[in-house]
């Protein structure tokens, strides 16, 4: 994590929880094997977003981010999130 | 019965809605803006179909959020009367009013089709002019309707009476083909725990008339109105 100024970046990434049927990356993978691309084994169709903000400091952006995850960026009931820190 | 049905930007069968409640049933109806905080007296709230903020993240999820659905909120847990109709039934699970979540569906397209629906419960004031097992013919129109939930979650559903609604065909029975969006356990439409808050994905709304060719879906929003838990007149004083 990078912070200058309190300044935080995170970027979450929001995919399908690996038990539910996921029809876009479904759909995807059979494209790819169409064209050509043999030896897919598998595709995840997610989200990404970045999120600029800031905070007191990491734990505060890092708790800030995560209530962000869990109340709106993703539907815990079928996607799972993953935070990384960037560097603006 | 006071009538509030909630408009979003994005909203597209609010005057729906509006038309059946009021002059097919005789309501006192109002509509309800998004930002507004009151619910205005009404013991009906209807969260209509449409696409609100344009399914942005997923549907239903930036209007879960809205000014009003904290006044929702409360008159679902106060045992109010709400109905969510597609993209309205997708806020309802979106703000955690009713369980489970929205997936695209199986087969990623948009379906604008009829479907039937087998009634599972006929004791909730919303289906009390139907009976169990009764098969209806109503349109969807959604692109998320293919609902989920994790197995214990849908055995607790199942368990607790709260599947109102199935995909089936039109002998009413459970098949694969009949599950046009790829639901869990072919589930349509669902009910809180306290039978109060409703929310489907096809539109009753777009059923209620003789003149459209179908009315199968006048009964729901009648029952929706029903005071007192009884059968109500209205199916009979709507002609047909």
């Amino acid at each position: 994590m990078t912070s200058q100024d309190n300044r935080f970046v995170a970027r979450v990434l929001v995919y399908p929880r690996a038990e539910v049927l996921d029809p876009q990356g479904r759909a995807i993978e059979d494209a790819l094997g169409r064209i050509g691309f043999d030896g897919v084994r598998r595709i995840r169709a997610g989200k990404s977003f970045e999120v600029a903000l800031e905070a007191e400091d990491e734990r505060q952006a890092t708790e800030a981010v995560d209530r962000m995850c869990r109340q709106l960026l993703a539907n815990p009931i079928v996607e799972d999130y993953t935070v990384e820190w960037v560097s603006e | 019965m006071k009538c509030g049905i909630v408009v979003f930007p994005g909203s597209n069968c609010d005057h729906d809605v509006y038309h059946v409640l009021s002059h097919v049933l005789g309501q006192e109806t109002t509509f309800l803006w998004h930002q507004e905080t009151s619910l205005e007296g009404c013991e009906l709230v209807v969260l209509p179909g449409g696409f609100s903020y344009g399914d942005y993240l997923r549907a239903g999820s930036m209007a879960a959020h809205s000014p009003i659905m904290a006044a929702v909120r409360r008159h679902a847990e106060a045992g109010g009367r709400v109905l969510g109709i597609c993209n309205g039934f997708q806020m309802l699970l979106e703000t955690g009013l009713l369980p489970g979540a929205m997936r695209r569906n199986r087969d990623l397209r948009f379906l604008s089709v009829d479907v039937h629906l087998r009634v599972e419960r006929d004791d909730l004031l919303y289906c009390s002019n139907y009976r169990r097992g009764d098969v209806l013919r109503m349109p969807i129109a959604h692109a998320e309707g293919n609902y989920a939930d994790t197995e214990e979650a849908l055995d607790e559903l199942e368990r607790r009476g709260q599947v109102v609604f199935r995909y089936v065909d039109a002998a009413g029975r459970l098949e694969p083909t009949a599950n046009l969006n790829g639901s869990e356990r072919a589930i349509a439409g669902i009910c809180n725990a306290g039978g109060n808050v409703l929310g489907l994905m096809p539109h009753p709304e777009r059923c209620a008339e003789e003149m459209l060719g179908n009315r199968d879906g006048l009964g729901l929003l009648a029952g929706a109105v029903a005071v007192g838990g009884g059968r109500v007149g209205a199916l009979a004083a709507a002609g047909g």
